[in-house]
Formats: C-alpha cells, sequence, structure tokens
C-alpha cells in the first residue's frame, strides 16, 4: 500500500471570467520512504497539488472531485480539526522563501518548540533538548547556542535549514518540499538539496518534492511525475524518464538539461508556451507544441494509463519503448 | 464610447453605494450651488424676516408651519434656506481651499522632485514637519496669527484667513506624492533625453511628468474636500472660520449649539446632517476612485 | 543603539529649536512683546525700562536667545486677556487636558483593537460589514459634531450624564483630578467617548487592515502547514506582527489626540489647555499661543522618542546592528 494515493483529483478555481480547471484528474502515489520529483513549467499545477494535500489551498480555489489517502485513510474532505492533526505531524511542509517563511518576532527555539509541543506529548524542557537534536541534524553550527536567535541572524541557507527542521520537527511521514531551493543562491543549492534528501531518509519521510529544475530531480528523486496544464502526463523511475521519456514533453525537458557528457551544440527547448488554465486547446493541452501531434491529439484527451509497475504515460503518440533519443545523444 | 467600456466605468456600476454617493453629492452640490433661486427664503435679508416667526420647530413638530420646513432659529431664519446658503459658503471655502493646496503642492512637488538638491531636503524636511502637526492646530495657529496681524480688520478678511489657513495645511500631501513620482520619472530615459536635447525643464514636468501623476492627485482631491469641508466647518464652530453674517454649516452649528437645552434641537441638528451628508458622500466617492485607481487590486 | 538614542535627541533638539524660532517670530513680531512679557497693566516708565534692557536693537540672535532661556524655565510672559502669567495658566489646565486625552487613548485601545481583530478574522459576517460601514462614517463626521450629537442623545434627551465642565475634582499634590469621583468621573464620559472616536475608527481600519496583510504571509502559511491551531495562529503569530505598526500609530496619534482636545474642550467647555488655546486664538493672545505651541510640540517630540525606542523593544530585527 502507498504512503500516499491521490486518485482522480480535480481542483477548480472560480473567477470573475468563469471557473478555471486547475487539476485535472491528478493521479499520483508515493510509496513510504521515496523521493517523488514532481516537475514541469511555471503554472502546471505542481504547487496547487501540494497544497490541496494538505488542505490548504487558496480561497476560492477548491477540491471538486478525487480523493487523497494517507497508509489507505481518506484525508481528503476531512474536517478542519481532524485536517490540523495531519498538518506536521503526519504531513509535513517546506516552502520557497526561508526568508518570508519564518516569523521574524520570534527566535527559532520559541517556533520549534511551539511546533514540537504542538503535536508531541513531552516537557518544555525536552521539546528545547529535541529542537536543538534538529538544529544539529540539519547542519547549524552551535546549534544551543543560536537557539535564541532571531531569524534575521540567520543567512539565507541557515534559514531553510531551519525551515527543513521546522518541518521535521513532529517527524511527519512525508514532507512536501514546493521549490526548496529555488530562493537560494546557487552556490548553496546543491547543499540543502543534499541534506534534505539526507535528513528526509535519516528520519524515514518521504519526500513531495516540487520543482521546474530538472537537474535536481535527477539529482535526487527515485521516481518522476512530469505536470503538464494541469494533468500528469508521465510518471516513472528517475533513470527511465531521463534515459527514455515516451511523452513528447518529457523528453524536451529532458533535452533541456545541461550534461557534461553530452556534445549538444545548443540546448533544445520546447518551442512555444504552456497554454493558460483560461485558454486551453482541444484534445491534449500539448498539441499545438507537439511534433508529434496526430489528428486524435486534437480532438481527445488523453488518459494516464498504467504501462509497467511504476510508470504511467498519457499520450496518443507516445515516442516508442527503449528509443534512447538518439537524436540528442548524437 | 471608449468612457464606458473604461475599468473606471465598470468598477463605478458594480459599486451601487458609489451611485448613491454621487446622487448625494449632486444634489448637495446644486442646492448650494443655486441657493438663491432654491431655497424659499432669504435668511439673511434682515427685511424679510419676521420675528414672530422666531424659534419655530420643523413642519412635522406641532406649531411648524409649511413655510419654514425645518423650523426657524432665534431670529425667525429659516433654516431650510440658511442650510442651502450655508453649504453654499462651505463647498465654496472647501473647494477653493483643495484648487489651491493641490496647486501650491503639486507645483512644489514637481519642483522638488526636478530640482533636487538642498531644495529638495529643504522642501521634504518642511512636509515631515507639518505632517507630524495635526492639521487643525496649524489651521488656528494661522488663524491666530491672520487676526493679531490684521488688528480690528480681522472680520473683513476672515474669509481670506480661513482660505490661507486651509490650504497651508492641504498641500503637504500632494507635494510628497508628486515629488515621489518625478524622481521616479526623472530618471528615465526619456527624461535624461529631452534634458539633452534642450527641453526646458518646467516643460518637462508639465508634459511628461504632471500625466503620470494625475491618478493620485485626483483620488487625493477628492479625499482632501471633504477634509477642507470638515476642517472648516471646525474652524468655524471653534469661532474662527466664517462670521455670523455670512454662516457657514459651521457657523450654523455653533449659533444652534446655545439652544440645545431649551429644546430647539433642529436649529443645530439640520446643519448637522447636511455637513456629514456631504463629507460621507464625497468620502465614498474618493475611497471608491482611490480603489478603482489601484492597480493593485485588478 | 545608543547611537541612535543620540541621534534622535539631537534631532529632537532641532525641532524644538525651529518651534522656538516661530514662536519667538511670533511672540517678537506679532504685536509688541514688551506688553507680552509686562502685560498691559503697566506705567510708561516701566515699559521703556524693559524694552532698552531688551533692546530691540539688539541683534537678532541675542533677542532669540534670550527667549530660548526664558521659554526653557517656562517663561512666556503674560497672557493679553487674562493677565496672569502664561506659565501659571497653562499648568493649572494640564491636568484636565491630559486626563481626558489619555481617558480617550485608552479608550480608543480598549475599543479598536478588539473590534479590528473581530473585523478581520470574520470578515463575512453582517457584523462585520455594520462595523466597517460605521467606521467610514466615523471618518466622515467632524469630532465636535460627535459631541453635540452626544449631548443631545445623553444630556438632553436621557439626561444620564452632564455635559459641561469637569464636575468635581481632588487636588493631589498640585495635580487636580477627576478620577477619583463619581462626579469627575461621570463628567469625564462624553468628552473622552467624543475625542476617542476617530482615534477608534482609525485603530479600528488599521488593525484590520493589518491583520489581513499579516494573515496573507508566507510565515502564517508555513505555521498552518505546521499544524499550529488556529488559535495560536490567529493571536500568537498574526496578532503580534499586526501590533508592531499598530502600536507606533496610535503613539503618535497620542500627540495628535492633545491637539484634537482643542475642539471636545470646546463643546464641553472642559477646562483644559486647549479651551485655553482657542480662547488666546480668538482673542489674538500670543504669549499663550506661543506657549502652547512650544508645549505641544515637546509633547510631540516626547511620544515620537518614547514611540521609536518602543519600536525597538518589540522588534528584534531593529535591536541587532544590521
Amino acid at each position: 500500500m502507498s504512503l500516499l494515493d491521490i486518485k482522480n483529483l480535480s481542483v477548480d478555481i472560480p473567477t470573475r471570467h468563469g471557473v478555471l480547471h486547475a487539476l485535472k484528474n491528478i493521479d499520483l502515489h508515493i510509496d513510504a520512504g521515496e523521493i517523488l520529483g514532481v516537475v514541469g513549467e511555471s503554472g502546471a499545477g505542481k504547487s496547487l497539488t501540494g497544497a490541496a494535500i494538505l488542505d490548504l489551498l487558496e480561497p476560492p480555489g477548491r477540491v471538486v472531485g478525487g480523493e487523497i489517502r494517507l497508509s489507505g485513510e481518506r484525508i481528503s474532505g476531512l474536517n478542519p480539526q481532524a485536517m490540523r492533526q495531519i498538518r506536521g505531524k503526519r504531513i509535513g511542509a517546506i516552502f520557497q522563501d526561508p526568508l518570508t517563511s519564518l516569523n521574524p518576532l520570534y527566535s527559532i527555539g520559541q517556533q520549534l518548540t511551539q511546533t514540537i509541543l504542538t503535536h508531541l506529548p513531552m516537557t518544555a524542557a525536552q521539546a528545547r533538548q529535541r529542537a536543538v537534536e534538529l538544529l544539529e541534524d540539519t547542519g547549524i553550527p552551535a546549534a544551543a547556542e543560536r537557539l535564541d536567535q532571531y531569524p534575521h541572524q540567520f543567512s539565507g541557507g541557515m534559514r531553510q535549514r531551519v525551515v527543513i527542521a521546522l518541518a521535521l520537527a513532529a517527524e511527519p511521514e512525508l514532507i512536501i518540499a514546493d521549490e526548496p531551493t529555488t530562493a537560494l543562491d546557487v552556490s548553496i543549492q546543491a547543499q540543502i538539496i543534499e541534506l534534505l534528501v539526507r535528513v528526509c531518509r535519516q528520519h524515514h519521510a518521504a519526500v513531495l518534492l516540487i520543482t521546474h529544475d530538472m537537474g535536481v530531480i535527477a539529482e535526487t528523486s527515485d521516481r518522476v511525475a512530469v505536470m503538464y496544464a494541469g494533468r500528469v502526463v508521465e510518471t516513472g523511475p528517475v533513470e527511465q524518464i531521463i534515459e527514455s521519456p515516451r511523452h513528447p514533453y518529457t523528453r524536451g525537458l529532458m533535452a533541456s538539461i545541461p550534461r557534461a557528457e553530452a556534445q549538444v551544440e545548443r540546448l533544445q527547448y520546447v518551442p512555444g508556451n504552456m497554454p493558460r488554465l483560461s485558454d486551453m486547446p482541444g484534445g491534449c493541452a500539448f498539441h499545438p507544441r507537439c511534433d508529434r501531434a496526430m489528428i486524435d491529439c486534437t480532438s481527445l484527451v488523453p488518459l494516464l494509463e498504467t504501462c509497467s509497475a511504476r510508470s504511467q504515460l498519457a499520450c496518443w503518440n507516445p515516442l516508442p519503448l527503449g528509443q534512447a533519443s538518439d537524436e540528442e545523444r548524437a | 464610447m471608449r468612457w464606458r467600456d473604461s475599468d473606471l466605468f465598470h468598477s463605478f456600476s458594480k459599486t451601487p453605494i458609489a451611485w448613491v454617493a454621487l446622487a448625494v453629492a449632486s444634489v448637495c452640490v446644486l442646492g448650494a450651488t443655486f441657493a438663491p433661486w432654491v431655497a424659499p427664503h432669504n435668511p439673511f435679508d434682515a427685511a424679510s424676516l419676521h420675528l414672530s416667526d422666531a424659534l419655530l420647530p420643523p413642519v412635522w413638530l406641532a406649531q411648524g408651519q409649511w413655510t419654514y420646513l425645518l423650523g426657524t432659529d432665534d431670529q425667525g431664519r429659516d433654516i431650510l434656506s440658511a442650510l442651502l446658503y450655508g453649504s453654499r459658503i462651505s463647498l465654496s471655502v472647501g473647494l477653493t481651499s483643495v484648487v489651491l493646496s493641490l496647486l501650491l503642492g503639486v507645483s512644489l512637488g514637481l519642483w522638488s522632485g526636478f530640482a533636487g538638491g538642498w531644495l529638495d531636503n529643504f522642501i521634504m524636511r518642511v512636509c515631515d514637519v507639518m505632517l507630524s502637526f495635526p492639521s487643525i492646530l496649524v489651521a488656528l495657529l494661522i488663524s491666530g496669527v491672520g487676526r493679531a496681524f490684521l488688528g480690528s480688520e480681522h472680520a473683513s478678511f476672515s474669509f481670506v484667513v480661513l482660505v490661507t489657513s486651509i490650504t497651508l495645511t492641504g498641500w503637504v500631501q500632494y507635494a510628497r506624492t508628486v515629488r515621489g513620482a518625478t524622481l521616479v520619472e526623472h530618471k528615465k530615459e526619456y527624461v535624461q533625453a529631452a534634458r539633452v536635447i534642450g527641453v526646458s525643464g518646467p516643460s518637462i514636468m508639465l508634459h511628461h511628468i504632471l500625466p503620470n501623476v494625475m491618478g493620485p492627485v485626483l483620488v487625493l482631491a477628492t479625499l482632501q474636500v471633504a477634509t477642507a469641508i470638515i476642517t472648516e466647518a471646525t474652524l468655524s464652530f471653534l469661532g474662527v472660520g466664517t462670521p455670523p453674517t455670512s454662516p457657514s454649516l459651521g457657523t450654523l452649528i455653533r449659533i444652534g449649539n446655545d439652544f440645545l437645552f431649551s429644546g430647539e434641537w433642529w436649529i443645530t441638528v439640520f446643519p448637522g446632517l447636511m455637513l456629514i451628508l456631504i463629507a460621507l458622500s464625497v468620502n465614498v466617492i474618493g475611497d471608491w476612485l482611490r480603489d478603482a485607481l489601484n492597480p493593485k487590486l485588478h | 543603539m545608543l547611537a541612535f538614542i543620540f541621534q534622535r535627541l539631537i534631532q529632537a533638539a532641532w525641532v524644538m529649536l525651529a518651534v522656538a524660532f516661530i514662536a519667538f517670530l511670533l511672540f517678537q513680531y506679532v504685536g509688541d512683546p514688551v506688553l507680552f512679557m509686562l502685560g498691559q497693566d503697566v506705567t510708561p516708565e516701566k515699559v521703556n525700562e524693559l524694552r532698552s534692557e531688551l533692546g530691540l536693537d539688539q541683534p537678532f540672535f541675542v533677542q532669540f536667545y534670550h527667549f530660548v532661556v526664558n521659554a526653557v524655565q517656562g517663561d512666556f510672559g503674560i497672557s493679553l486677556r487674562l493677565g496672569g502669567k502664561v506659565s501659571t495658566l497653562i499648568v493649572n489646565r494640564l491636568p484636565a487636558t491630559l486626563e481626558l486625552a489619555v481617558a480617550a487613548a485608552l479608550l480608543a485601545l480598549l475599543l479598536g483593537i478588539p473590534l479590528g481583530v473581530y473585523v478581520a478574522l470574520h470578515r463575512q459576517s453582517a457584523m462585520s460589514k455594520l462595523l466597517m460601514t460605521a467606521s467610514l462614517v466615523g471618518v466622515s463626521l467632524p469630532t465636535f459634531l460627535i459631541g453635540i450629537l452626544l449631548i443631545l442623545i445623553f444630556a438632553v434627551w436621557l439626561g444620564w450624564l452632564p455635559s459641561f465642565g469637569r464636575g468635581e475634582v481632588v487636588q493631589l499634590w498640585g495635580w487636580s483630578s477627576g478620577l477619583l469621583t463619581i462626579d469627575g468621573l461621570k463628567h469625564l464620559a462624553l468628552p473622552a467617548l467624543t475625542l476617542s472616536f476617530f482615534q477608534l475608527t482609525l485603530i479600528l481600519r488599521l488593525v484590520r487592515a493589518e491583520m489581513l496583510e499579516v494573515l496573507r504571509t508566507d510565515y502564517i502559511k508555513f505555521a498552518r502547514a505546521r499544524g499550529l491551531s488556529e488559535r495560536v495562529i490567529h493571536f500568537q503569530h498574526a496578532l503580534r506582527n499586526t501590533l508592531v505598526p499598530v502600536i507606533t500609530v496610535t503613539g503618535l496619534q497620542l500627540g495628535s489626540l492633545i491637539a484634537f482636545a482643542i475642539i471636545t474642550e470646546t463643546v464641553f467647555q472642559w477646562p483644559g489647555m486647549g479651551l485655553l488655546f482657542i480662547q488666546a486664538v480668538t482673542y489674538a493672545d500670543i504669549p499663550v499661543m506661543a506657549a502652547y505651541l512650544c508645549l505641544i510640540s515637546l509633547i510631540f517630540v516626547v511620544i515620537n522618542l518614547v514611540v521609536d525606542l518602543l519600536y525597538f523593544w518589540v522588534d528584534p530585527r531593529l535591536r541587532s546592528d544590521h
């Protein structure tokens, strides 16, 4: 049984100009301890999926279909009280900007102990001890002294470490990391990602890693899910997705990873833009940019079908299995 | 028609309260402007007053009369007519002050932003100091000084002193806003290019910077009208505004205050209600205008 | 931080000097300064004596210096209207105004903050819409009208509360207080309510706007994602962050309360500094006006300084040398 199982999740956002179907029939699952990378362009719906899992959608957005199960128990549609007990305790979250994720008026010790005491039965002294341990785990030097410092006294990378510590404070089974390194200096992005992976494995937490950076996915994920215009278009083990993608969009994404070994004269990219939610083409949302589009693609939406135990695909005219993109390799 | 398609109109038509406010404000302004023709009596023509008609209550109370719809004061003056004439004075003082402070503030703001250096510093310092004092205090001080200077002549100059004091408390906001916008525009390339070609400073200010600032200035002006009217009313109520011979709404309220305890409440309450109506409707329009012109809310 | 305090003190001194300069100009050039110093019932000999002593032919800055020296000692001459020493007049009236202003400030805070929080957290409720409409009306209502309406309702029609003067006062080491008697408190009620009204609407709208802003921040979102309860999020995180700017604004408003007291004191004939000032303006009593100006500026400057220090204490970001 998967740790997290999302079936048929749909999210609508009513606006002045009509209803936007932001997420359409999302199927995803994460196994215990696994790292699932969710990748796609800005606006594809990655962050929305994360927010929907935690029931933190910004109004007026709301879930209009499907269900989410955590270890078999249904967590979608729970009352707010019950959901609050899941957040932090069973599912933790990390957001993009560490500068704004921490309350500037409270010391990080206060913020840590508050979170710990909300979920775990222990005394204040024990909570403080645990807070120090968490900070040490996330690589903050002189943790015990820095406990009483304020967020502005930490550098960007240090702050994200604190955020990671906060997310892990109550030992959740799953961490949703939404673009955890995008706002950081390029020089420390690698450090933080490596820390995140290490610490999560240490604490036996699975990770839903949301990002638009294929390089990060390649380095860290076990499995990958590719999203486009509010739908999942392909999932599979990371090696398969990178080496032999089957969806034309995925192929385009992979080709845009700069790789040291490949001798490419210039980086490939997928021409055109992802359509806006208010302006969806008929059929497969990708067909206007696709060089393999057929007649069916313009009128029928491809459904996500299981190809193997660990991979799925939504495409009418996928790349053949095993065809390593020779054109790109050459 | 282009205006009908604009966001402004769209927003206006969606906010019914703005319609109501506009209607109320229009009625008040029209009534005030055409007071000499609309008012049933002329309360300031001593010859037309009948002392026997003094202290009559509004028409719906016992002893009220239809000729004096809202009652009369202790001199037999019709309250409704006094209201209309008084609004006229309140509005003209208010609008004049706003226009003058707009001109003063916008000019100083443009000049300050454009010239930079010590002038800019100085003007901004003055603005800071003035903003840290409540405007009523500044207005009162100016009134007091005016009175002291003019000695016994001050009565005939009371309007000038009044308008001056309100003007001098209102210009600061315009100056700051416009200066800020000037600084932003100043750095842009087209301004630099124009200067290189030799286009004069004032020309640049007028033709390039000013149009960009008109939006916020307009919002400020609308909100300031309400503030100016209230400030004028307050000054008049305190006794340093318009004289009893040509009373604004504030003066009327002050005069009527003396009769509160003897039971003739209408002399004070009706001018008060009129004041509230005008100020409220102008504030609503100003609020709506600010929201409508605010790009962040779209 | 000491450097900061020092810098602010210097700034304060400059502002006071500028204000003193304006007061000096008033004193010297609007009317006769000698009469201001001595009053009007003095012999011509004394006038001449002082005139040569003051030396109106002395350099401008010497005269200014004398003025400042006198001002610092509290000597602003004699009131043209009442004939007594200006400093004595003002000191006698100070307690009345201060009690009124503090009462109004407390009322505004104790009502404004909870109402503002309520309106922010229950945006859609009918009560909230009512409060917001009332606050819009409140901003359009001039203070004196509120006073008159309150008098009409509570004093004339209902007869519950008095509308004139301070009532019974108790002398406490030179400070006359109306807070210690029921009669005094009854007299304080309507004026304090009137004076607090504008502040109240301001605080309500400010708290609401700030709280809504804070509730949209990432750290609140993160706090939610950590499973903290709504009560903790609203009252420990959001409220604390909301109150920081609110405190500043309110503190600064305390100064303007004292100035606005002018109007309230006139409506209720409250024997404070404000009433003294308005009478001085009507009479063109320059010494009193000059003294009031300097005193109010001093109060403003002191309040500004205290608020700045308060900010330091409340916001840890300002404490370290960043």
